[in-house]
């Protein structure tokens, strides 16, 4: 007789995790009303981290592509909002409209990079940042080093454009854990695992694994635009140098290597240490990134799975796995 | 007519800067199988030791070399022992990771340590030094023997690689590492040998890079995206092809250049992108065999 196994579930710590995320999400929603402006700025701040690394995890953790030039879309989709706003459209739907028109340049871009080996595509991926934010300085509109604020999106009053920002950048990271969890735990996140765990061997059981790839590619895409569009509007100026920066790739590596790459909560823990680490040492400049490098070389030897990693060890389940156990029956 | 020959002849002789930046770095690559991202600002951080000994001794940056070579092996060693053979190797993204880990506090450091001044190695009169062959046709001297010297180490790399026998083991180690411990090749030992001649083409070409353009704390970055597209495009493991392929983004920095000085470095990514499309696998795949 055969058993029949079956996939297993969430344990009891997972929906604890789960319903404590949403009330914590739920509770940025109304935080507007209360908090200072400093407040709401620095938290719309720790939702672009979460909302970068939860991106970048996606791409490196669980699809093994790492990638250097994530800045490529969180650069572009600035640009984009700027072109819009410029031919006349409104500050708030040319946000919108700007993170999704960089998905017409990361579609066909997905078709030359993802033919890359991984090493590969890690810096043609930088190269192509590079690229863009040229050919973008090249446009008058942007003024060079100088930049451009979005002067319609100063014109808000202040307070209510804080707090659309916030309620936007809460929603966004919602709409990421939730959508990035619900992918993760499906075909696709199997699939994708498994093209991460060995390409070739993924691609002789029948997986498409370019398809997969795009996919995820399409979609971390998509989360760094939402950023880009986010940090714009609450920087309000764009300076190509920094919107195309590669301290985008710092941060997110350092986030997700320090959270716990490949892992679901990994990402979130890696934001909340940036952001605090950021507010202490902040001030530091040079030596506060030189020692998110250390930090970073220290992880990446000693703790290649993160803080999750650490905390979980061998023995202990990891809380929101997306990695699929088989269950036996009971009895 | 003479502006078209001296633009092609500065994109030649540029592209054996190039090649020397890549040789590193496709070794590196090839052999170890790392992407090191941090390769252009270990070129930069060389750069700036040899500026502090040309400084402190009031020396020629050619005769600063001499120290430097074995200056640049010796960090080389002590970076592969302490760092480099500690890495969890099985996963190919960590060794990745923590090199641009280094690449960012090599970065801050030379920031924290130098400003962002752009430097300058000072040779002295060659840099001015050049000669005319036809009227209207100027050729930098410096310039030639940059591309001389990048002959001489790719011809010297080549004949270790596929004429001595531990170029045989660089070269099975690098086909496949397993295979190689399984007839007693020592990995340990290759590894760390290939790591010595990389830290060599690191000083020749930190020193050369020094001389013949400027250098600040950020520069590695886009000394790094050149080396890669010369490794990519020449091929992997196959040296002449680095010199054609380092020629071959010369070419086009100094065609873009000539059109507008800000077009130079846009016009190397650009062909690169292009290649890249065209040809996946790069103008002059290795050869098997």
């Amino acid at each position: 007789m055969t058993t029949r196994y079956r996939l297993g579930g969430l344990s009891r710590l997972d929906t604890t995790l789960m319903a404590a995320g949403a009330v914590l999400l739920a509770l940025l929603l109304v935080l507007p009303l209360v908090a200072s402006p400093l407040v709401v700025d620095k938290l719309t701040l720790l939702m672009i981290y979460v909302l970068l690394a939860v991106s970048w995890n996606l791409l490196a953790g669980f699809a093994g592509l790492v990638s250097v030039g994530q800045q490529t879309f969180v650069g572009l989709s600035g640009y984009f909002v700027l072109r819009l706003v410029e031919a006349g459209i409104a500050p708030l739907p040319a946000l919108a409209a700007g993170s999704a028109a960089v998905l017409v340049v990361a579609w066909p871009l997905s078709w030359i990079v993802l033919r890359l080996r991984a090493a590969e595509f890690a810096v043609a991926m930088w190269v192509i940042a590079e690229t863009i934010r040229s050919l973008v300085m090249f446009d008058p509109l942007v003024q060079g080093e100088t930049g451009r604020s979005l002067m319609t999106l100063n014109a808000m009053d202040a307070d209510l454009r804080r707090t659309i920002v916030l309620l936007a950048a809460v929603l966004a990271v919602s709409v990421a854990l939730v959508t990035s969890y619900r992918l993760l735990r499906g075909r696709l996140g199997g699939e994708s695992q498994a093209i991460r765990d060995d390409e070739e061997a993924a691609g002789s059981i029948g997986i498409d694994t370019l398809r997969v790839k795009r996919t995820i590619f399409l979609v971390s895409a998509l989360g760094c635009t939402v950023a880009g569009s986010l940090w714009l509007a609450s920087a309000i100026t764009y300076q190509p140098r920094t919107a195309f920066g590669i301290n985008w790739s710092v941060f997110m590596l350092f986030m997700v290597l320090v959270g716990g790459l490949g892992s679901f909560t990994g990402p979130v823990i890696g934001a909340l240490l940036l952001f605090a680490i950021q507010e202490v040492f902040g001030d530091y400049g040079s030596w506060y990134l030189a020692g998110l490098g250390v930090v970073a070389i220290l992880f990446a030897l000693y703790a290649p799975g993160g803080v999750v990693g650490l905390i979980t060890g061998r023995s202990l389940r990891e809380p929101l796995s997306m990695r699929k156990t088989l269950v036996a029956p009971r009895g | 007519m003479t502006d078209i020959a001296n633009v092609v002849i500065q994109g030649v002789l540029l592209g054996g800067l190039f090649a020397i930046y890549a040789l590193g770095l496709s070794l590196v690559f090839g052999v170890l199988r790392i992407v090191n991202i941090a390769h252009g600002d270990v070129l930069v951080l060389v750069a700036y030791v040899a500026l502090v000994i040309c400084d402190s001794f009031s020396i020629s940056p050619f005769l600063a070399l001499l120290a430097l070579i074995p200056l640049a092996l010796l960090g080389g060693f002590a970076f592969q022992v302490g760092v480099f053979e500690r890495v969890d190797r099985r996963d190919p993204l960590v060794p990745m990771l923590v090199a641009f880990g280094f690449a960012v506090v090599i970065q801050n450091g030379l920031l924290l340590l130098f400003g962002t001044n752009p430097r300058k190695l000072d040779a002295g009169a060659i840099e001015q030094l050049g000669v005319s062959p036809f009227p209207g046709i100027n050729v930098s001297v410096l310039a030639v023997m940059i591309l001389v010297i990048a002959i001489v180490l790719i011809a010297i790399f080549q004949a270790i690689l596929y004429r001595s026998r531990f170029g045989i083991r660089v070269r099975a180690v690098s086909d496949s590492e397993e295979n190689a411990r399984l007839i007693g090749v020592d990995i340990t030992a290759t590894f760390r040998k290939a790591f010595m001649m990389v830290m060599l083409t690191v000083a020749v070409g930190a020193v050369l890079m020094g001389i013949k353009t400027n250098f600040d704390p950020f520069s590695g970055a886009s000394r790094l995206l050149i080396a890669f597209e010369v490794v990519v495009i020449g091929g992997l493991g196959n040296l002449w092809g680095t010199l054609a392929a380092g020629i071959v983004i010369g070419l086009a920095q100094m065609v873009g250049a000539s059109i507008d000085v800000s077009y130079q470095t846009l016009a190397g990514h650009l062909v690169f992108l292009v290649i890249l499309l065209i040809r996946p696998q790069g103008l002059f795949p290795k050869v098997v065999g």
